[in-house]
């Protein structure tokens, strides 16, 4: 402690502390928003879902029920907290911590728009995936500590299926670090700006379609939410957990979709950028800031998770591990291999 | 050292035990399987069934037969009007009097109407339970359409009580017959959205085509009925093959299926919703006029406004309430076609106002046997989609 504090108060390191204050200040305004955001997307999948389904949604806390996620948040919070009297009580404290930490991680490598990134890592989207792993960790250790047997299956069935799709994953993501050349995602950002399409989902179509598959199924939604599958699980691995530890998860998993819709826009549809053709062609377009790009972009697709689950049925786990394996993993080798072909076509390599 | 070859000897393993239900989200009511499970393969299914036990046959025997009419609302409360019907057949067998035409096709109008309402109660739990929520609220849309026309029928939504021994309560109005004819026509249109939803979705269909298969003849041994017999390819229909109340006045088809997994189940289910209707319709087209109650002095409820004017009226009521009238010794079995298959009543009088014996043969609690089969060697997510398919009531099963 002594020596930070002295390199702080040392003269000639009042850069340093600005530093890591605007650090800390980026921090929190990144959480806070993000947290905001997570609430809303609650808000909006319910109002989304309810009009596809005949219902109105929320409606009785506030104007037009705005006040909705705040209500929830505020009862979750004052929510009895019930322990099984078998659980395993460390693990069952530390694992939905775990969920919503990793989760929370993963904000820090995202860039919302130029410039603005709290950690400019040059492994930034292998960062993102190591977290998004890390995040099943907290899954698993929930499944097996409550000590009861739906969570315990629900914990198994979200262990292979996690692993699963982490490779397809992966592996889609092998396309766009071709193309870019790097793994950090600003620079995958400016790589598609400066490519002809202005995105790589044109070029990278296969592993675009792998990407959104195995993103259903990392966070669990559906058709792929096995692991929380209510009709059969009762609610998977968060069967014993109630008030705020529930709230825990259910955060993470939101932020997990947010994430995900937010590495879709960053490594396939340009991030806060548009492609060139169009304000060349609509030139004023290029005045609008980049985070509204940005975020059109993120609740596009999680209007899209919204629309899947209004309209899908769930998929059984050994089919989901067919597909897994047997579709999307060899579909994003066969994307590999012909997008190094044409990088080392273009070189002039072959 | 001897393990090496075989490493599953080296360690344990046990069969997990999963108690599902009685309070679970999948199993429609309080049914409770228990399963032994081998990762996520069942290796036994057992269900236990009587947590809804009423003794509702043993109630029977101690009301006279228009007094327990209310009782059989409680065995399949989803299709309360099915079940009133199917119990008023029998005791008008038994008695050995008529419903006059109009009650006839009116009491045919209204068992397809409960027909409709269980199957898009079940369409919607089946396809809720296999993890599509849409359907089931557009289903429920439709539900609550036929509950409000049952409402203004006689009053009541659920548990109607609306058939009477000789007839029907009271006659239909006009304004009932234009609001059911107006959904009779507009259903087809509902039932294509949820055949959009639903029907060649290829996760449904990877999830029910080849679930839960049973050939014709097991099926036939299992005594199944209804749609879960029917999907299996045998055309048997109480409606068709012992005709009641105006189904042999009626043109209507038996959908039938091939396979006998829970896509032909679920196809067989959906077309018999076509059906209905189609007899629905044919019936408002067809209503003949007259009364609806039989003029069966001894046998039949006097009307309720003759009873608060007339002495001789409000004599009869009372004695037929309180004593029962006098039935013929012997014994009859009345079966019907109830959306979950063949309802029975069997009844053995005495020579009293009471039978001796009220039996009801309750399809569900064919089916609920028939789960084990199913279920056993499959995934315990198949468990759930066959509870689905076989389309079970609790209450008629555990009476």
């Amino acid at each position: 402690m002594n020596t930070i504090l002295e390199t702080i108060i040392a003269p000639g390191s009042i850069d340093f502390a600005l530093a890591i204050g605007i650090i800390l200040v980026k921090i929190a305004v990144v959480i806070a928003i993000a947290l905001l955001h997570v609430a809303y997307a609650t808000y909006f999948e319910r109002k989304v879902i309810a009009h596809m389904q005949v219902r109105l949604g929320p409606r009785e806390v506030g104007p037009y029920g705005l006040f909705q996620p705040f209500a929830d948040g505020i009862k979750l919070f004052f929510k009895e907290d019930i322990i099984p009297a078998k659980a395993d009580k460390p693990l069952f404290y530390l694992s939905p911590v775990i969920f919503f930490i990793a989760a929370l991680t993963s904000l820090a490598v995202l860039p919302f728009f130029d410039g603005f990134v709290i950690a400019d890592l040059n492994i930034g989207l292998l960062f993102l995936l190591a977290m998004s792993s890390l995040g099943a960790y907290g899954i698993i250790l929930s499944g097996w500590s409550s000590n009861s047997k739906f969570s315990f299956l629900g914990g198994l069935r979200a262990a292979s299926q996690v692993i699963s799709y982490e490779i397809a994953m992966g592996l889609s993501l092998v396309g766009v670090m071709i193309m870019a050349g790097s793994l950090n995602l600003s620079d995958i950002v400016r790589a598609q700006h400066a490519y002809p399409t202005g995105v790589f989902v044109i070029p990278q179509f296969l592993g675009f379609f792998v990407f959104v598959v195995a993103a259903f199924a990392e966070t669990n939604r559906l058709p792929f939410d096995l692991p929380e599958a209510e009709s059969e699980l009762v609610a998977g691995y968060f069967t014993e957990y109630s008030g705020f530890r529930f709230a825990l998860f259910f955060l993470g998993e939101y932020t997990g979709m947010l994430i995900m819709s937010s590495l879709l826009a960053l490594c396939f549809l340009g991030g806060w950028t548009i492609p060139r053709f169009i304000t060349d062609f609509i030139p004023f377009l290029s005045a609008v800031p980049g985070i509204v790009w940005f975020l059109m972009k993120v609740y596009a697709f999680m209007f899209f998770y919204y629309w899947v689950r209004a309209t899908l049925p769930r998929y059984r786990y050994d089919q989901l591990m067919a597909i897994g394996w047997k579709l999307l993993i060899p579909l994003a080798l066969i994307n590999i291999l012909i997008t190094g072909l044409v990088k080392a076509w273009i070189k002039g390599l072959l | 050292m001897e393990n090496i070859e075989h490493p599953e000897n080296t360690f344990e393993t046990r069969e997990l035990n999963v108690n599902l239900g009685p309070q679970h989200p999948a199993t429609h009511g309080v049914l409770r399987l228990m399963l032994d499970l081998d990762g996520e393969v069942v290796k036994r299914c057992t269900p236990y069934v009587g947590y809804l036990h009423r003794g509702i046959e043993k109630l029977g025997e101690h009301r006279t037969y228009f007094a327990a009419l209310p009782l059989s609302d409680r065995l399949d409360y989803i299709s309360s009007m099915n079940n009133n019907v199917g119990y008023v057949n029998a005791v008008e067998k038994l008695f050995g009097i008529e419903a006059p035409e109009r009650a006839q096709f009116i009491r045919t109008i209204v068992a397809e109407m409960g027909r409709l309402s269980s199957h898009i109660v079940w369409l919607g739990t089946h396809v809720l339970d296999i993890g599509a929520t849409t359907p089931f609220l557009y289903a429920m849309r439709e539900r609550e359409t036929i509950l409000d026309l049952f409402e203004i029928l006689c009053g009541a939504r659920l548990t109607v009580s609306y058939p009477r021994i000789g007839g029907v309560r009271n006659d239909v109005t006009q304004e009932f017959l234009d609001r059911l004819y107006e959904f009779v026509l507009d259903f087809p249109k509902r039932m294509d959205e949820y055949e959009t939803l639903v029907t060649q979705n290829r996760i449904w269909k990877d999830r029910t085509v080849g679930i839960g298969v049973i050939s014709a003849e097991e099926a036939v041994n299992w005594g199944l009925t209804g749609g879960t017999l029917r999907g299996s390819g045998v055309p048997y229909d109480v409606r068709k093959f012992f005709p009641y109340d105006a189904y042999d006045k009626v043109d209507f088809d038996v959908p039938i299926g091939k396979n006998g997994d829970c896509y032909d189940r679920y196809i067989v289910r959906v077309g018999e919703m076509r059906q209905s209707n189609r007899i629905i319709q044919q019936c408002i087209e067809k209503l003949p006029k007259g009364p609806v109650m039989a003029e069966e002095a001894k046998f039949t409820l006097p009307p309720k406004d003759m009873v608060l004017k007339d002495m001789e009226h409000l004599i009869h009521q009372f004695v037929l309430i309180t004593k029962g009238p006098s039935v013929a010794e012997g014994e009859v079995y009345v079966s019907s076609e109830v959306p979950k298959g063949e309802l029975g009543f069997y009844f053995v009088s005495d020579g009293t106002g009471k039978p001796y014996r009220m039996r009801v043969r309750a399809p569900s609690f064919v089916h609920a046997s028939v789960l084990p089969r199913l279920c056993e060697d499959g995934l315990i997510a198949d468990v759930i989609a066959n509870i689905g398919t076989i389309d079970i009531v609790l209450g008629e099963c555990d009476r």
